[in-house]
């Protein structure tokens, strides 16, 4: 390391008119001279700077700090530059190095420091370390390319341009009453060959099927985890054919929480993941269609003290990771190790993170995986105020973001209800998922728990507003729709655990048969029943989320956990949108029906009373007879009337919508409220008709023949509308 | 890289030849920004561009928004199956007019 001898080529262009940016010392390696000067702490990780990248990087344990530069995909680095002591602020090393392609340019950095497990540190100079704030990671460019195992350094950091085109996007700011959420994963989603697409399981593939969501009427994709993850974690290789299989599909294990997954990027190849994502992005925008990122800040990739040693672990143990008191992993999220969340510096890493996504990608919200550890402290206690949770609830930057909270965690903290929310956070609803699938299979003494749900479950978030439940039936954990009506037990053998591993409390019914059957009365109650459910998850009061697959009945052969199948277990097969197309068309019209009454899309829960003198409460529960809904534990019936006058607090009028749910295995009739005068009931949808009869297009719903009763059929629902009588105005009056 | 140009039909042609990466993409956009005409036509020949980087593209983009900004059209001719699909799946594609040859380009900017 020497002083710099007279000019350098800094001197040109904008940094020649800046000292700032002026190299003040060099570094010589393998003939190449590397011209330096002391770096700015903050941001951390790699900034472009006018000739230059300024790096830095954070650990309040290391002695000292080794920055490490490759060119792409090389073996060996082509120059480790240790970091001058007078370039270290605080616990921070910053350093500009001048002239580099950053096109081609990879880098990571040894960390020197004490090796003493029980104290927590785990140094290890040997390991070239990914900075944690990597925009992009290389290593794993293209899905499925078997990587080359004895790689040291297999995920390694790479820049990013920041500098898409978005020609005035940004975030929908979609209210939260009106979502539709569409659960996905982007690989699944175009992968298999009926998808038709050019660049199957990538980001450009989903956006190539932007038309069908939008035929669909979802207006937000949930997208299962985008952030960088190794797909081959806990990979099996067949000693026979050397295929590997068991991949780690679905990415619920976090390499680095700044850069998009290349493999899901048709140009990762390339290094150009960020821009095909904002493409997305943008493009679903355009459609009217948000994007809300699964994102899991409880663990990382690197597992327990048996793990890889990527990032983390190298960098500062003791800081990012939960730790007993002799040094082991806290493991709260089942998958080995626990990430530090409420320690100061990590919690500004999750900031930093989530503010980058928002900004950068213009991404609408964030549901957290095993949110409740979040709220943890560095002990495992749950925090009766976490400082992440409270900080992400009013940053100002995340301010119009959608947050939804998976209210529990693998170390039996369960907060679905009572999660810390600052009136800000949503939650998965669990509750919700578990009633309607009991109700729907005809469980007794379900009937009062049903109506909490469908209310919007009051009992639960009074404080928040029915808007802080997400209301779903399916999620990618567990079983498919289709799967929840065709069998009563898991059938998980092909993940290899001896069917064990998956969720065992499905409430699930086969309807008879096990599985597949030709048997035509039970496929045809099978679809009944997943219309009911989805008339369920569209006439209740919060935010419906729907799984990827359900509209056309997707099926995962009994699989109620395929985290590890990339194969046709798991991906969406598009010639079940022409199979099912009946199926399909009773969910598309079930959306715009949902779209097109404000009456079902309330922000508060309803009073149970009328305070805009309509003369019928805002929302009301019946049963075989009107008024009166039958609450005991048979019951297997229950209706309720949704006020058209009561829309939105009574501050916009929409017809009036009732709902009529059956589960019994008898039809059953019910009595109708009395409509004013003028109005009559039509029929938008009756899930016991065959297609196209079981639901009608919003504006074409049929006027019922008797307007005081009808007879709904065993295990069916029905969705009346009351409207203004067309007979009424016939002048014929016929 | 070498970049050349010539006139027909009104339409400037300018001819890239040569791979566009980090290290190129600068001195090429500062050789082909004088080339753009103002309220023009601008075609450019990718025919010879057998790679395009990120930079590259970043590049056309600029160039493209410069001779909007001088009120002139462009359109693109040539462009490899790769270099289409990178644009295509980053959504770089949707701002340019693309021609198969040049003389198709000619016709499609002379419209």
């Amino acid at each position: 390391m020497t002083a710099p001898k007279g000019q350098t080529s800094a001197e040109s262009g904008a940094a020649s008119l800046r000292i700032d940016f002026y190299p003040t010392h060099e570094h010589e390696q393998d003939g190449v001279t590397y011209r330096l000067r002391s770096g700015r702490p903050f941001p951390f990780g790699a900034t472009l700077v006018p000739n230059g990248v300024n790096f830095s990087i954070y650990s309040s344990h290391a002695s000292n700090c080794t920055l490490v530069l490759f060119d792409k995909g090389a073996p060996e680095p082509k120059a480790e530059i240790p970091f001058p002591e007078e370039f270290k602020i605080g616990d921070v090393f910053a350093m500009v190095v001048f002239d580099l392609d950053v096109e081609t340019l990879e880098y990571g950095y040894r960390m020197d420091g004490p090796f003493d497990p029980a104290r927590g540190l785990r140094f290890d100079p040997t390991k070239v370390l990914m900075d944690p704030y990597a925009k992009a990671v290389g290593g794993r460019d293209v899905w499925g390319e078997v990587p080359d195992w004895n790689d040291p350094f297999p995920h390694r950091s790479r820049l990013a341009f920041d500098d898409f085109d978005w020609e005035g996007d940004r975030p929908l700011q979609i209210p939260n009453e009106d979502l539709v959420v569409y659960e996905m994963h982007v690989r699944g989603f175009t992968k298999s060959a009926s998808s038709g697409v050019r660049f199957p399981g990538t980001f450009a593939g989903l956006r190539e099927k932007i038309p069908y969501l939008q035929a669909l009427g979802v207006n937000c994709v949930e997208l299962m985890p985008i952030f960088e993850f190794d797909e081959f974690e806990h990979s099996h290789t067949d000693p026979e054919t050397g295929e590997v299989n068991h991949l780690n599909y679905w990415g619920y294990s976090t390499v680095n929480f700044f850069a998009p997954k290349s493999g899901y990027a048709a140009t990762g190849r390339l290094g150009m993941q960020v821009d095909e994502l904002k493409q997305l992005v943008k493009d679903l925008h355009k459609a009217g269609i948000e994007v809300m990122l699964d994102v899991v800040f409880n663990h990382t990739a690197e597992g327990d003290h048996r793990g890889p040693t990527i990032s983390f672990r190298g960098l500062d143990n003791s800081v990012y990771y939960m730790l007993t008191p002799e040094g082991y992993y806290f493991n709260f999220s089942g998958t080995g190790n626990t990430l530090n969340c409420n320690h100061p510096v990590v919690r500004n890493m999750v900031l930093d993170c989530l503010r980058y996504w928002a900004s950068e990608f213009h991404i609408d919200g964030f549901r957290f995986d095993l949110a409740a550890i979040l709220g943890r402290a560095a002990d495992g206690t749950p925090l009766s105020n976490p400082p992440l949770l409270e900080a992400l609830a009013h940053d100002p930057i995340l301010a119009k973001c959608k947050l939804v909270a998976e209210a529990w965690d693998a170390g039996g903290l369960y907060q679905v209800g009572s999660f810390p929310a600052y009136n800000r956070w949503a939650e998965w609803n669990g509750k919700y998922r578990d009633t309607v699938r009991r109700f729907i299979k005809g469980d007794e003494g379900v009937v009062a728990d049903l109506a909490t749900r469908i209310a919007g479950s009051p009992d639960l978030y009074s404080s928040r507003g029915a808007t802080a439940s997400i209301n779903f039936v399916t999620a990618h954990d567990g079983f498919t729709l289709h799967d929840m009506v065709s069998y009563n037990d898991k059938h998980n053998e092909a993940n290899g655990e001896d069917n064990r591993d998956g969720a065992n409390d499905n409430n699930s019914w086969n309807h008879g048969v096990e599985g597949e059957t030709s048997d035509e009365a039970i496929l045809a109650l099978r679809e009944r029943q997943i219309k009911n459910a989805a008339v369920l998850l569209m006439t209740s009061q919060g935010v419906p989320m729907m799984l990827m697959g359900d509209e056309v009945g997707r099926t995962q052969h009994g699989n109620n956990n395929t985290y590890c199948h990339d194969n046709d277990l798991s991906w969406f097969d598009w010639s079940l949108t022409e199979t099912n197309a009946g199926l399909l068309r009773f969910w598309q019209h079930l959306v715009a029906l949902r779209h097109a009454h404000p009456v079902l899309r309330n922000r508060y829960h309803h009073s149970g009373f009328d305070y805009v003198g309509s003369g019928v409460p805002d929302l009301s529960w019946h049963g075989v007879r009107a008024w009166r809904p039958d609450w005991s534990p048979a019951s297997r019936t229950l209706a309720f009337m949704l006020d058209g006058r009561h829309a939105r607090g009574g501050t916009v009028t929409d017809d009036t919508l009732y709902v009529a749910l059956n589960s019994s295995w008898e039809a059953n009739g019910f009595e109708l409220p009395t409509l004013p005068e003028g109005h009559a009931w039509y029929v938008a949808a009756n899930t016991s008709m065959p297609s196209p009869h079981d639901i009608h297009a919003p504006g074409e719903e049929v006027r019922l023949s008797d307007q005081s009763h009808v007879l709904l059929g065993s295990r069916s629902a029905m969705i009346l509308l009351g409207k203004p009588d067309s007979l009424s105005n016939d002048p014929q009056g016929d | 890289m070498d970049v050349s140009n010539e006139t027909r039909q009104g339409v400037t042609v300018v001819t890239l030849d040569g791979d566009i990466d980090g290290k190129n993409a600068g001195t090429t956009q500062a050789n082909v920004l004088p080339l753009i005409p103002q309220d023009g036509k601008l075609l450019l020949d990718m025919t010879k561009v057998g790679y395009m980087s990120s930079a590259g593209l970043r590049m056309l983009l600029l160039l493209y928004r410069q001779a909007l900004g001088k009120g002139s059209s462009v359109a693109l001719v040539g462009l490899s199956e790769e270099i289409r699909d990178t644009m295509s799946a980053t959504g770089f594609l949707d701002h340019f007019k693309v021609a198969s040859s040049v003389d198709e380009g000619v016709a499609a900017l002379s419209s």
